[in-house]
């Protein structure tokens, strides 16, 4: 039974996470509803997985308050647990054990009888597509398939929350389309999903709203749309010019659009209309390699809110 | 009905095994047996000759008083090693218990079931030996059913300590050092292959202060049935400290490595 609608299924006030001296979250507020999913974006070291570990219920927050289900995480943490899935960052499945062995043992640990969860497991291998891997060992499974089992696994409660950590990353682009498939099902039967990733595409697919997180803190939070809008113009030009050359160019084509981004391997010009940005750089007499025009993404948003691009 | 929580994660473990156990079992029994027909018929005739066997053994034959100490020597290598490269790797290497840490499991949960899967992988071997010692006519009786559980206990009082310390590790370089400069020593000179009196006088005290004697009294008392009470309690008191003591701190590894 979740709480009533209008309460957050998740809330975190001045939720901080220290190791030592060094601060990994550093005083976020967040609430998720449920049935809404919900992303943390960020690049390496941003905090997302020491948020995610403390929302898991596995670490305790150094300071703040953070309720789940409306129950105080510190203090009911294995009542919480109960009714959530955690697909962690790395897979933590059992290479010794079959794919199928893997959700049964799994189960277990909720107290699911073991008739029950062998059910369940091979509904969940229906649903992750892999009912014929079901007798393999995880060993020589790939790691998109890897990581489908993990996912079936956090499933086998039959959970209210689901905590995905970075769900995608090192898959292939058919692979990441599949898990947003399946994952767009289990939001549209009303699971709550909380994820963390790297890339811009998987959080506009599946956040209905996100946080962009920063050195253990919150720069910004909306929706998609909202946080493209409010922070990026809307259309971006991308230069690329001979190697090397970039620094003379982009004095170029000084003050052209709103702004500008020198990458090393680019120069974004973010402006309303990107063609007419283009014409400009034209009749200027700048001659780049070559030239795209394209809708701004969360990835520009990242840029600006940070100065430092996500994609390593 | 519900199970109790540190069976359900024991089940994990129990699930591993069952894949693996023909190996394992033969593992476990070839070596005592090994030890039990070179030594114990081999230095048996050479002891048994000498004519003052029956001062020291008690008047047993060599391999009467080698046997039953067999239990509790393969019943601490397997726990030792059960407790070491197993628990770091379930921390360390494929995270099993960081897996179990998300679900209700609670860490003193999950170092319970890891306690009751070594006391059953002790069981196991300390099973399989006796099986041994009731295939022959010198070394068959009821008393093998105690000393099971009395080898049993001597494999938890091994587990339960290196537990702890395997369970604050980041490597497995102290194992090697563990094996030969605890267990393989404790087998050597533990009272199994020959009466501690033998020993120089200053490594008697040695030998009665670790946990190997202890097992090993028992376990060939039991077999002979000459269990006494007071040095029983004591043997027995001693096992048990040790495994409880042993377990608790284990628990509190497993805490503060499981809620970082
Ligand atoms: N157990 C720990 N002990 C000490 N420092 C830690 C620990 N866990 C995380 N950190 C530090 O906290 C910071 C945030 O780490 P975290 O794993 O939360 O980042 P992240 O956003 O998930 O990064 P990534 O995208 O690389 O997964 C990092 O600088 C990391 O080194
Ligand atoms: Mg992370």
């Amino acid at each position: 039974m979740n709480p009533p609608a209008s309460t957050p299924l998740i809330e975190a006030r001045q939720l901080v996470k220290r190791f030592g001296d060094f601060t990994a979250v550093g005083g976020i507020n967040i609430e998720v509803r449920p049935g809404e999913s919900f992303g943390f974006l960020g690049p390496n070291g941003a905090g997302k997985s020491s948020t995610m570990r403390m929302i898991g219920c596995v670490s305790p927050p150094t300071s703040g308050d953070l309720n789940i289900f409306g129950l105080d995480a510190t203090r009911h943490g294995k009542q919480i647990r109960g009714r959530m899935g955690v697909v962690p960052q790395l897979d933590q499945l059992d290479e010794q054990l079959t794919v199928q062995d893997n959700l049964i043992v799994y189960g277990r640990y909720f107290d699911i009888p073991r008739a029950e969860c062998k059910r369940r497991a091979q509904e969940l291998l229906e649903f992750v597509q892999l009912t014929d891997r079901a007798d393999s060992k995880i060993e020589p499974l790939s790691g998109g398939m890897k990581r489908r089992v993990s996912i079936a696994r956090s499933l086998i409660n039959e959970p209210d929350l689901l905590l995905l950590d970075e769900p995608t990353t090192g898959l292939d682009p058919q692979a990441r389309h599949v898990l947003w498939d399946r994952l767009y099902r289990l939001k549209q039967q009303g699971v709550t999903l909380v994820l963390t990733t790297h890339y811009m595409d998987e959080a506009e697919q599946l956040c209905d709203r996100l946080v962009v997180m920063d050195g253990g803190r919150i720069v910004a939070e909306g929706s998609p749309n909202e946080l493209i809008r409010e922070h990026s113009p809307r259309e971006v030009l991308e230069l690329r010019y001979p190697a090397g050359t970039n620094e003379e160019h982009a004095f170029e084509v000084e003050g052209i659009g709103h702004r500008q981004e020198a990458l090393p391997d680019r120069i974004l010009i973010y402006a309303d209309d990107g063609e007419v940005a283009l014409k400009e750089v034209h009749a200027r007499g700048s001659i780049p390699e070559s030239v795209l025009v394209r809708r701004s993404s969360l990835e520009d948003v990242f840029l600006k809110l940070t100065g430092r691009s996500l994609v390593d | 009905m519900s199970t109790p929580a540190a069976i359900r994660s024991w089940e994990a473990h129990f699930t591993q095994y069952r894949s693996v156990w023909k190996t394992n079992v033969m593992g476990s029994f070839v070596q005592p047996l090994l030890y039990l027909l070179g030594m114990g018929l081999g230095v048996g005739a050479l002891v048994d000759d000498s004519g003052r066997s029956d001062a020291l053994l008690d008047g047993l034959t060599y391999f009467q008083f080698l046997a039953p100490g067999l239990l509790a020597t393969t019943a601490m290598m397997i726990a030792a090693n059960e407790a070491m490269w197993p628990v770091l790797g379930g921390f360390k290497w494929w995270k099993k218990f960081h897996s179990e840490a998300a679900t209700p499991l609670t860490p003193n949960e999950i170092a319970g079931g890891v306690a009751l899967w070594q006391i059953t992988k002790s069981c196991i071997a300390v099973v399989g030996v006796a099986t041994v010692l009731a295939l022959f006519p010198d070394t068959r009786s009821w008393g093998l059913l105690l000393a099971i559980v009395f080898g049993t206990l001597t494999g938890a009082a091994f587990a339960a300590p290196i537990s702890a310390w395997s369970a604050t590790r980041d490597g497995d370089y102290s194992f090697p050092t563990i094996n030969r400069f605890v267990i393989t020593p404790l087998f050597l000179f533990g009272g199994a292959f020959y009466p501690i009196s033998q020993l120089p006088d200053w490594m008697e005290p040695i030998a009665i202060a670790t946990p190997l004697w202890h097992g090993v009294e028992l376990c060939r008392n039991a077999v002979y049935d000459r269990l006494e009470f007071w040095p029983t309690v004591g043997h027995l008191a001693y096992l048990v400290t040790l495994a409880v003591v042993g377990w608790v701190m284990a628990a509190r590894s497993f805490n503060r490595r499981l809620t970082l």
